[in-house]
């Protein structure tokens, strides 16, 4: 194990993959400035800095993947990926299909977003749900370090199109990786985080913290929580979250997304309509507003799923269930 | 090459450029029968022809949602083509893209993008690997598009990419003078678009697009100046789209005097009449050389209409690599 930051556990895991494929190429705007350890490692044709022009990068990484490579675009901040919307949503999440699967596109399409930088919504927008809507595409947005470099090199050996979401506020957050070349966190698959009998706390990248926080509250009183980090947001771990909502029958997902036709809402109707009989309390849903993110630190955080509301949520869940058994008992 | 040599390419042209034609009346029929639209390039066979003769197998294209011209020119089975617009199994993607994104991997007919200037956002990754050993040795790519796609922001960054990068790739623009329901003087203030590109910095060069040997040869040139730098080149073909944006389409809205002023220099005309005129082919010989693309094309409706329905359980196959993790 190796502490690092999540910036270089993405670092270390491009290194890594192009040392392994000669196939894997790197584009984007500034990726030949800002690693020029991997220019000098593997060349100015294989780590190239582009136009600021989304649109054609993201293209060019299409064909290029479907014509023999495997490339990895880093289209920075992911309001930007609304430039590469043809290319990913309808040429490689539509044209293995469309051709009958006469080609692959194993590429990664790279951005990072969330709130931490007060950059404002421009530059702030979780959207990866739009991206998890588009057939033919997945999706992964991780929490620590160790899952950033295992699931990009999962990515990058993938023969399907990856959006590869990071959030911002963690870039620098430091964890253990695994030292081996070989660490490869599958894609579509959750981890539990903590394990408890009362209740479900889903979150993904910055709000698994904000679940793990809330679970050591909430043991303080007596209540068991199990935390899950999605990790991948597509292909979904089906499995892992309904094995663990028959176990509490109470779910709580905490996303920084909004809500409307998030992955939230996704899960409630998993929820619904997989785990329905298993359930004990309504699914409470903390999400984002349905308004762009704003730039003042304090606006930005008041976005933003707190712990405190998570507990709140937890213990209210709860006490209805006692207030049910108390009347259940004087009937 | 000789000139008997060079008659017998002359009429393989006009051939090509018949089975073309046939094979777009008899979708427009088929449509009118109930059979979906598809959007023809009637009118604009010349381009494909002149452009896929000056191509070789090494060579890759990337084309648009007026492809058939381009995928016939580079020797797809009308077979399989009607079987695809059909929807059938037998057609060249299964029945999945119908007439609109039909690609052919085994002819090098690649990444067939319907929304206009998708073409031209995936040639340069193309046309990249290519450059970095992923293709037949030698080989260039050929992306075709319209005076539609040109006004699209992707035609600017997909040129300035390729000079930056030095890509070799062939820019073919056929401009047809439409754009979908709407004329090309209401969307540009000039009528060229290699203007536009040669904005970029690299050699462009306009040719009637009508004129099969004008195009061929104009595209010969550009190939082989291609293959020798590696660095793109631009084609402008000066055409017109004879029938509608997408059958069944009563062209109300066309010029009946511009429409009627092509119509007189029909490339299939142009290249006949010159045949006919050197000697080189007799009205009979003109009248057979028809009636075996109408054959052909009866030949492949037979087929397509023969080909059995994609079986429904098979609906979501190809959306993820089979080995592949799926959601």
């Amino acid at each position: 194990m190796t502490r690092m930051t999540i910036e270089q556990a993405i670092h270390q895991a491009l290194a890594e993959e192009m040392l392994r494929d000669e196939r894997v190429i790197l584009m984007g705007e500034g990726v030949a400035t800002k690693r020029r350890d991997l220019v000098q490692d593997f060349g100015a044709a294989r780590v190239r800095n582009t136009p600021l022009a989304e649109a054609v990068i993201a293209g060019t990484a299409v064909g290029a993947a479907a014509s023999g490579l495997r490339p990895v675009v880093d289209l920075l901040f992911a309001p930007f990926l609304a430039y590469a919307m043809d290319a990913l949503v309808n040429s490689a999440g539509k044209l293995r299909y469309l051709s009958g699967g006469q080609f692959d596109f194993p590429l990664v399409a790279m951005s990072m977003t969330g709130s931490g930088w007060c950059v404002g919504a421009q530059h702030n927008h979780n959207l990866e749900a739009m991206f998890a809507h588009a057939p033919g595409l997945k999706v992964v947005m991780p929490s620590t370090a160790a899952d950033c470099k295992g699931l990009l090199k999962a990515a990058i050996r993938d023969d399907d199109p990856v959006l590869f979401f990071s959030d911002l506020a963690l870039l620098h957050q430091e964890g253990d990786v695994p030292d081996t070349a070989d660490h490869l966190v599958p894609l579509g698959q959750a981890a539990v985080r903590r394990m408890g009998n009362d209740v479900t706390l889903v979150g993904y990248a910055k709000t698994v913290e904000v679940c793990l926080q809330a679970a050591a509250q909430l043991q303080a009183q007596g209540i068991a929580a199990e935390v899950i980090d999605l990790r991948t947001l597509k292909p979904l771990d089906e499995a892992t979250l309904l094995n663990s909502l028959r176990k509490t029958g109470r779910l709580v997902v905490v996303t920084e997304a909004s809500g409307l036709c998030g992955l939230a809402a996704e899960l409630a109707a998993l929820a619904a309509t997989r785990a329905f009989d298993a359930l004990r309390a309504p699914v409470v849903r903390l999400t984002g507003p349905d308004a762009p993110a704003a730039s003042s630190w304090v606006l930005e955080q008041a976005a933003l799923p707190s712990v405190e509301a998570v507990v709140q949520a937890v213990r209210g869940m709860l006490a209805e269930a006692a207030a049910g058994r108390e009347a259940l008992a004087a009937s | 090459m000789s000139v008997e040599g060079s008659a017998a390419e002359a009429i393989r042209r006009l051939e090509a450029m018949l089975l073309v034609r046939a094979y777009e009346e008899k979708l427009a029929e088929l449509q009118r029968a109930g059979a979906p639209g598809t959007c023809a390039s009637v009118g604009q066979e010349a381009c494909a022809v002149g452009v896929a003769g000056a191509l070789e197998a090494r060579d890759r294209i990337l084309t648009n949602h007026r492809s058939a011209g381009h995928l016939i020119a580079r020797g797809a089975d009308p077979g399989r083509l009607v079987a695809e617009v059909l929807g059938r199994v037998d057609g060249y993607c299964g029945g999945r893209s119908g007439s609109l994104h039909i690609s052919a991997k085994a002819l090098g007919v690649v990444l067939t993008s319907t929304i206009v200037g998708g073409e031209l956002s995936m040639a340069p990754g193309v046309a990249l690997a290519q450059k970095m050993g992923h293709g037949e040795p030698g080989g260039i790519v050929a992306v075709f598009f319209g005076d539609g796609a040109a006004c699209e922001g992707i035609f600017h960054e997909s040129l300035n990419l390729a000079v930056q990068w030095q890509l070799p790739l062939l820019f073919v623009c056929e401009n047809n003078d439409w754009q979908a329901f709407v004329h090309r003087r209401e969307t540009m203030p000039g009528n060229a678009i290699a203007a536009w590109a040669a904005g970029h910095g690299l050699p462009v060069a306009t040719v009637d697009g009508n004129d099969v040997e004008a195009v061929h040869e104009a595209a010969r040139d550009a190939v082989a100046a291609i293959r020798a730098d590696g660095r793109p080149r631009f084609l402008e073909l000066a055409t017109y789209r004879l029938r509608g944006h997408f059958e069944p389409d009563d062209q109300a809205y066309v010029d009946a005097d511009e429409l009627a002023r092509w119509q007189a220099r029909d490339p299939l005309q142009i290249q006949a009449g010159r045949l006919l005129a050197q000697g080189a082919l007799d009205a009979g010989e003109l009248a057979q050389l028809r009636e075996r693309a109408a054959a052909r094309i009866v030949a492949a409706v037979t087929f397509a209409q023969a080909s059995a329905w994609p079986d429904p359980r098979t609906l979501t196959r190809h959306v993820y690599a089979e080995q592949g993790a799926r959601p």
